[in-house]
């Protein structure tokens, strides 16, 4: 039996040079695989992140980019040769085997074939914009420089080379005088288009709005038992305005038929690789290029433009061409709905669960109770909207408020406003977390101060215990925001739509919106991923369209980082 | 209230036999009372922390505190600002009265007795605020808005608690920026410009340095010309250096009572005596 004195003193070193310098045990004491161990984690986590980047930057920016025309003959061993004009997407290496299965007379002696994805564009003509090829049978390639790709309003792209250009109909310059001719005309053609968007878009917008006001306040007055025989004055107001808008509209009908006469003057002669003719008015060309003459900068420049396009345009082509501002619009205006509700409801359920509600088993429950909300799927929380915000609130609101526009609802319909709201209810746990969280790290030294200051228990909280639980209320929008812009499943029951006809903010008084329902990008994702009829067409998109949704998020979260620093810098903790 | 304001600038460097010769042969029964103590007792839940203290606190006079740890002054002190309100379970029987009117009263209002009792605490707390908006937080909250009265006031205040010279050219920058004595001076500046009438001090040195400590037992002397100090100390020396009253507290009891002199030297219990002497505590 040895005494604890004992025991203590063989444990504790008789000398303090190391004993164990070398093996297993000394390495693991050392401490140096805690080290890459903690190192090894962070590195994983912050290259999937980086990867997650450059994978969706990859695949989706490459569509942007101008690719090289190629023109050859695509000679199936038995078929006619058939020359093909197309942009080639992908390359990818297939068994001899599969592809004989696939009805392909391919020589089996060859173990591995190239197989390309082209772009052959023309599908009015085509039926398809894509194609699979086998590169061995693509022969006598050649770059021409005045291959033409046309971006078409309508029917994708048009892969050709330019024959004449007609004005009202009378061939004005042919052969290689041609395109040289038809710049200057598609400026003059974007103009108009973009004159006809700005007038049908804003103006006509605008005269069917108060069109359409003009309606409800009519139902309105029938159903206030205004009739037009007991009140013909009024009802004589609001025909008397409605004429002053059909006038409006009159004369914008004529402005725009004028326009539309003016764009339709111009027309493309193109013939296709195998010397088909086809006529295209200029009113339907978004733009024309030529990509085997362009230079590294031109191509630049011509990307640039795209990227542009893609998000500062509406979408066209069942969301496949153009651009995805609205999305944007939508995504970042929601976020920032939801921002504006979930702050005060989360901080002021935080504050009485900490500041005012007795620490008791209840005050445990319902904190647990409130943890637990951040587990329930989201889905779950889009019935909940769609069951209370939009069937019940919403339609209460319309029988309250909107009810000359019944049968077709105002609020009782999915909209940007439940989409914010059921988005709030989400994200509220995180919220009520961290500002707990924050409420409970301030010193009671300080509310102390306050207090023996003659100040309230409330005026202590709002002057001093807030504010220094801003940074923390911060970190829970933070991870309010990063949770909501990422969300999808329960949008899609109250409010996203894959094609809003207007923004939610519009010059229209009283220039919010909030009962319209609105494009997201996480929606735009998987409709275009999975619902677009146009599939090898909309992959890049995806990617594209995916890459700027973490883009969005972070610019969000970074805003509110840096709103959180610069409050955590005036709020400094207080220690010592 | 203005009169307050007049009075003549602290002069740094202590001079305590003068003090002492000041203080000479004061009497609880000569001085005007501030505050008076009648039976208070302090339960926390079911401990009694208080048993049936009776004093009386004489105005513009410095009284101490003093006793081992637990014996009840910090809890007695906290009592005239009813800071104890905030601990849950905590209640009290038996009076304090501040001016003839009992604090505990039902319809006092607490910010309002808060504002004639200010307090100062053993660790500085200053706000994360500059040390201007540190001082003018009280005026604030007492509906004072006015630039010019602010101005006026917060440096009336910081030159009332020795600290004007060393922050007049900074008074926008944070006052986490102070050391531990200029924080602890800014927290007085910051009690006496709402002008209450009674200052509560709990251990105010127990954190700074001995400099720091000097300073501010130097204008706990000065501030006594105008305010009813309270304070509470784990140091005798202390309590010796700056009272004209010490009370002697023992496990919730208050064993001794009167000047300080006479407690320091002529004890009447045996207890005070052991205590002052190093025999226990």
């Amino acid at each position: 039996m040895t005494t604890a004195a004992e025991e203590i003193a063989a444990a504790m070193p008789k000398s303090l040079v190391a004993r164990d310098t070398e093996g297993v045990r000394a390495y693991v004491k050392s401490g140096s695989p805690y080290v890459w161990l903690t190192a090894a984690a962070i590195s994983v986590a912050f290259m999937i992140t980086l990867a997650l980047l450059i994978l969706t930057a990859a695949r989706g920016l490459p569509h942007f980019w101008p690719a090289d025309v190629v023109q050859g003959q695509y000679t199936a061993p038995g078929e006619p040769a058939e020359p093909i004009l197309a942009e080639i997407r992908s390359t990818e290496e297939v068994t001899s085997a599969r592809l004989k299965n696939a009805g392909l007379k391919v020589d089996e002696a060859q173990l591995l074939y190239d197989r390309l994805l082209i772009k052959v564009a023309n599908r009015d003509l085509l039926g398809a914009d894509f194609r699979p090829v086998l590169s061995d049978w693509l022969v006598q390639r050649s770059y021409p420089e005045d291959a033409v790709v046309l971006e078409r309003v309508e029917w994708g792209n048009f892969h050709g080379f330019l024959h004449a250009v007609k004005t009202d109909g009378v061939i004005v310059a042919t052969g290689p005088e041609a395109w040289a001719a038809y710049q200057p005309l598609q400026d003059r053609a974007t103009d108009l288009r973009s004159k006809i968007e700005e007038i049908e878009k804003n103006e006509i917008g605008a005269i069917n709005y108060r069109i359409e006001h003009l309606r409800l306040s009519e139902k309105r007055l029938q159903i206030d038992g205004h009739t037009r025989e007991n009140d013909p004055a009024d009802y004589a107001k609001l025909d008397e305005r409605r004429k002053e808008q059909d006038a409006d509209y009159e004369k914008l009908r004529l402005e725009l038929d004028a326009i539309r006469k003016d764009l339709s003057r111009d027309a493309l002669v193109m013939k296709t690789v195998d010397g088909k003719e086809v006529e295209i008015p200029l009113a339907r060309v978004v733009r024309g290029y030529r990509p085997n003459e362009m230079g590294l900068f031109s191509k630049l420049g011509f990307f640039g433009s795209k990227v542009w396009e893609f998000v500062s345009d509406d979408p066209r082509e069942a969301n496949t061409e153009g651009g995805i501002f609205p999305a944007i619009f939508g995504t970042v205006m929601m976020v920032m709905i939801m921002s504006v509700v979930v702050m005060p409801f989360g901080v002021l359920a935080a504050l009485y669960l900490r500041e005012y509600a007795k620490q008791g088993p209840v005050t445990q429950i319902i904190r647990i109770a409130v943890n637990n909300l951040a587990g329930v799927p989201s889905i779950v929380y889009g019935m909940f909207g769609l069951g209370f915000f939009v069937y019940f609130v919403g339609s209460s609101i319309d029988k309250a408020f909107y009810s000359e526009g019944l049968p077709s609802p105002t609020f009782g319909t999915p909209g940007i406003l439940w989409s914010s709201l059921t988005l709030a209810l989400l994200t509220l746990p995180v919220v009520i977390v961290a500002t707990e969280e924050g409420l409970s790290r301030i010193p009671r030294s300080i509310r102390e101060a306050s207090l023996a200051l003659g100040a309230t228990k409330a005026e202590t909280l709002w002057r001093v215990v807030l504010p220094m639980a801003s940074p923390a209320m911060m970190t829970g929008l933070i991870l309010a925001i990063a949770r909501a812009a990422g969300e999808v499943a329960p949008l899609m029951l109250v409010g996203v739509v894959k094609l809003a006809p207007s923004l939610p903010l519009d010059g229209n008084a009283p220039f919010l919106h909030l009962e319209r329902k609105f494009m997201h990008l996480g929606f735009h994702i998987y409709d275009v991923g999975f619902q677009s009829p146009n599939v090898e067409a909309a992959r890049p998109l995806v990617y594209a369209t995916a890459f700027l949704l973490v883009l969005v998020i972070i610019g969000l979260n970074l805003t509110a980082i840096g709103i959180r620093n610069r409050l955590r810098e005036r709020y400094k903790a207080l220690e010592g | 209230m203005t009169g307050v304001q007049d009075r003549t600038p602290i002069t740094h460097g202590i001079d305590i036999e003068s003090m002492q010769r000041e203080r000479a042969g004061v009497k609880l029964e000569d001085e005007t009372i501030a505050l008076e103590v009648d039976k208070l007792d302090l339960f926390y839940g079911d401990k009694k922390a208080l048993k049936s203290v009776t004093m009386k606190i004489p105005q513009k006079k410095v009284t101490a505190f003093i006793g081992p740890s637990g014996c009840g002054k910090s809890t007695l002190l906290r009592c005239f600002n009813r800071m104890n309100d905030l601990i849950d379970g905590c209640h009290t029987t038996g009076e304090i009265r501040l001016d003839g009117k009992n604090i505990y009263d039902r319809d006092v209002d607490i910010a309002m007795l808060r504002r004639r009792v200010g307090m100062v605490f053993q660790k500085p707390n200053p706000f994360p605020k500059s040390i201007y908006e540190n001082v003018a937080y009280g005026l604030r909250l007492a509906g004072i808005n006015k630039k010019r009265i602010l101005d006026e006031t917060v440096e009336w205040a910081l030159k009332g608690a020795a600290l004007w010279d060393e922050a007049k050219d900074r008074l926008d920058d944070s006052a986490l920026g102070l050391s531990g004595g200029q924080q602890q001076r800014l927290i007085i500046a910051r009690a006496i410009a709402i002008h209450p009438d009674v200052i509560l001090l709990d251990e105010p040195c127990s954190a700074l340095d001995p400099i720091s400590t000097l300073k501010v037992e130097e204008l706990i002397n000065e501030l006594k010309k105008d305010y009813t100090i309270v304070i509470v100390t784990h140091n005798m020396q202390q309590a010796a250096r700056v009272s004209d009253y010490t009370a002697f507290m023992y496990v919730g009891d208050l064993i001794e009572y009167g000047s300080t002199d006479q407690l320091f030297t002529k004890p009447s219990k045996k207890q005070t005596e052991d205590y002052i002497t190093g025999r226990y505590g």
